[in-house]
């Protein structure tokens, strides 16, 4: 029984990455509920805005690095990511003024806002491949590791190694920060409370005098802002390749009606369960077992309870399971 | 001009449009067109019967679809005999044991007093389950794979005539729309469209990877028709006698002569399901489903039961877009996991259904003929335009080799325009429902 070790492989291959990944889906889920929560409709084409953002900070990124403009250890990306924020939210406020806004005075069925939301985002996914193309892109640039398993062994001494990649750590340091300046606008600000209360109730707050058109414009600013924020580092950490971004719907959505849809702290807490299922359900398990385990008992398997194939299945079955035993999420969101 | 005239104008017109395709194309084009035109459009009456009907917005089409298609290699195919003594017995154990699992976990969450002890005990029997599930299946599985893995390694099918298959995918596709139907309805409406999404991308996903059943990205090639090869056909004396005496050379005359038997099939599926669509309209039912569509608050407070007629009305949609999945692949012959599409097989058909004109059978069928028909000549369309945009542009430049590539892609943005611009301009549709 070697317990250091085990936590250390714990460590290594499902906390870290699942720390990441969940940060990732928290920033994609906030951008869901926070569109539902006051546009009221379930955004299909947040997936294809992520790559959209994300596209146009691959692009400015590239641009930086013909110029020789780098910061030093860390991805160039981040220094790329305000002009994606602002090109995503050009297109967002474009769309929502080209197409959402006649539906919002017509007072149309969510179910038609899901239609159209489902037309927007073939025309963005059509238009991210028109201009950058299908395949994978690579734009990650500068120090690869925080610290690799080969320092890391070297400084313990242990059998396994701890590996921290740099996206990793500014995945997680990135959604700290804006989870924090985003709750603080959303509670301590005018502009925030508004918004609040207009996701409450609506008609209320038109009778305090709150206009509309200016909640949900603030509103389209946040969401592109934070789906930038998540499609980049979803890029920095895996890669940019646009048809990835239409997968990862399900596990946004996943982690947004988990968390309980509207909900702010819902989704971020949804986008962790989500991570850690998908990353505990398809890790080999053998390792860690290995360690613990007396040698007798020691697994001949790889305790693999589910192949990686199937990761899109636990956000599912997760899905399933929130919608028969309790709709609203685990944190009260806002209507079945 | 009344609707009876204007309806045959528009049907005329499209099949004008494919009729042009024979002359200036050929013929095996235009009939090529025509039996994808055939099965969209039953494709789009199913989604019309839930979207039209009822107002339930399914974007897991593409899933159903692809059941569909693994009815027909189920059905079609020969059994592989060395994998079933290799390992059949226990891949259907296997299965009996995850289904018998799923049940007692239900059963007891039912039956059993709320509290610590059920969970404890529903999570014991739903853990302990699975691992019995896959001692007994993993092994079976990699047995059966294991044998001739190049040309086989799976278990095969029921070697019964391919036909059948249409009845049972639909009935695969209706057991897998109850499923989701029975926990995604009764809530909101956005729910239903996410549960869709999900169980489409793992049904995908399970016929990509589950090689024992249908072979994942191998392919199965090969399924049996209901119709003569073409090289039967030109081996046959008395066929050729005929061809000449239609002044054809014996090629060509087989290929049309296959494509024309497989259209008059299509083509009685669809006007069977046609017709009893419109019985289904015009009846007592279907009156209330229109009703319960357009205020479910009151059609409620009439004593209907609107989460289960929901839910008939989804299971019956879906079976629909089963039978077209079987009759799709039954037309290719072979059975490619990895060609399903969301865009084509889920996009394509609402934008038929919402074109044609939802809560109109007629029109969904009219969509389903003019935007396959669409589908099929955007692409060359899309490349003209490139260049002839791009016709100023130097030779070897950069941009115009990008633009001319990319003329791939125009699909996605044309078709989200076309269902934008219908849904904003003429949400109706070509033929308004009545």
């Amino acid at each position: 029984m070697d317990l250091l070790n085990a936590i250390v492989a714990l460590l290594n291959f499902v906390v870290v990455p699942a720390m990441a990944y969940g940060s990732q889906l928290a920033l994609g889920a906030l951008g869901v509920t926070l569109i539902y929560g006051i546009l009221r409709f379930s955004n299909f084409a947040h997936g294809d805005t992520m790559a959209f953002g994300a596209m146009v900070t691959v692009l400015v990124t590239w641009l930086f690095q013909s110029w020789g403009v780098s910061l030093g250890p860390l991805p160039t990306a981040l220094l790329a990511l305000p002009f994606g924020i602002l090109g995503c939210m050009g297109l967002v406020l474009a769309t929502d003024r080209m197409v959402y806004k006649f539906y919002r005075a017509q007072k149309a069925k969510p179910v038609i806002l899901v239609i159209v939301s489902l037309g927007v985002t073939f025309i963005l996914n059509g238009l991210v491949r028109f201009i950058i193309g299908p395949d994978d892109q690579n734009f990650a640039d500068g120090e690869r590791f925080i610290i690799s398993a080969r320092t890391f062994k070297e400084m313990t001494g242990l059998e396994e190694g701890l590996a921290v990649k740099t996206t990793q750590g500014i995945t997680v340091v990135t959604a700290v920060v804006v989870v924090a300046l985003l709750f603080w606008f959303l509670n301590r600000t005018r502009t925030g409370k508004s918004m609040r209360a207009y996701s409450d109730n609506e008609d209320l707050a038109l009778l305090s005098g709150i206009n509309p058109e200016r909640v949900v414009m603030i509103t389209w600013l946040i969401v592109a802002g934070l789906a930038t924020i998540a499609g980049v580092l979803y890029g920095l950490d895996k890669s940019f390749k646009p048809f990835t971004y239409f997968q990862l719907l399900l596990p946004i959505f996943a982690s947004a009606i988990v968390g309980g849809l509207g909900n702010p702290l819902g989704a971020i807490a949804g986008g962790f369960v989500i991570a850690f299922s998908e990353v505990g359900v398809t890790y080999a398990w053998k390792k860690v077992a290995g360690y613990v385990l007396p040698e007798s008992l020691a697994p001949d398997g790889l305790i693999q309870l589910l192949s990686t194939d199937y990761k899109l299945a636990v956000s599912f079955v997760i899905l399933l399971i929130v919608l028969l035993i309790k709709p609203t999420g685990l944190f009260q969101g806002k209507s079945i | 001009m009344n609707t009876a005239l204007k309806n045959t104008a528009l049907f005329a017109v499209v099949g004008l449009m494919i009729a042009y395709t024979g002359v200036t194309q050929s013929w095996n084009t235009a009939l090529l067109v025509m039996n994808m035109g055939l099965i969209s459009a039953i494709m789009a009456l199913g989604v019309n019967l839930q979207w039209g009907f009822a107002g339930l917005f399914n974007v897991g089409i593409m899933g159903f679809v692809a059941l569909g298609g693994l009815a027909a290699v189920l059905v079609g195919m020969e059994p592989t005999t060395e994998a079933w003594s290799a390992g059949g017995a226990g891949v259907l154990a296997g299965l009996a044991i995850g289904a018998a699992t799923i049940a007692l976990g239900i059963y007891l969450g039912g039956r059993m007093r709320k509290g610590l002890v059920r969970n404890l005990t529903v999570l014991v029997v739903l853990i302990g389950g699975f691992f019995l599930y896959r001692a007994v299946f993993d092994p079976s599985v990699a047995a059966v794979e294991a044998v001739n893995p190049a040309l086989t390694g799976y278990l095969g099918g029921l070697g019964l005539p391919v036909i059948l298959a249409w009845p049972v995918g639909g009935l695969l596709a209706a057991g897998a729309a109850w499923i989701i139907g029975k926990t995604a309805l009764g809530l909101r409406s956005d729910y239903l469209a996410i549960a869709t999404l999900g169980i489409a991308e793992i049904i995908i996903a399970v016929l990509k990877n589950e090689d024992w059943l249908s072979r994942g990205v191998k392919n199965v090639v090969g399924v049996p028709r209901p119709v003569p090869y073409e090289i039967d056909l030109q081996n046959d004396p008395a066929f050729v006698e005929r061809a000449a005496g239609f002044g054809m050379d014996p090629i060509t005359a087989s290929t049309l002569y296959v494509k024309i038997e497989y259209a008059l099939l299509f083509a009685a599926v669809l006007l069977i399901l046609l017709w009893m669509a419109q019985r289904a309209l015009n009846s007592p039912w279907g009156r209330m489903m229109r009703a319960i569509r357009d205020n479910e608050v009151a059609a409620e407070a009439m004593g209907k039961d609107v989460t289960a007629r929901h839910l008939q009305v989804f299971v019956l949609g879906s079976a629909i877009c089963g039978i077209a999945g079987a009759m799709m692949t039954t037309l290719d012959g072979q059975l490619t996991p990895g060609t399903y599409q969301p865009l084509r097989f889920t996009f394509l058909i609402w934008v038929m259904v919402i074109v044609g004109g939802s809560g109109n059978n007629l029109g969904a069928v009219l969509g389903g003929f003019l935007i396959w028909f669409l589908w099929v000549q955007v692409e060359p369309m899309g490349l003209w335009l490139m260049q002839v945009i791009t016709s100023g542009l130097a030779d070897g430049s950069a941009l115009k080799a990008h633009l001319i590539e990319s003329a791939a892609h125009m699909r996605l943005l044309t078709m989200g325009l076309v269902l934008l611009l219908v849904l904003r301009f003429s949400p109706r549709g070509l033929i308004p429902e009545r």
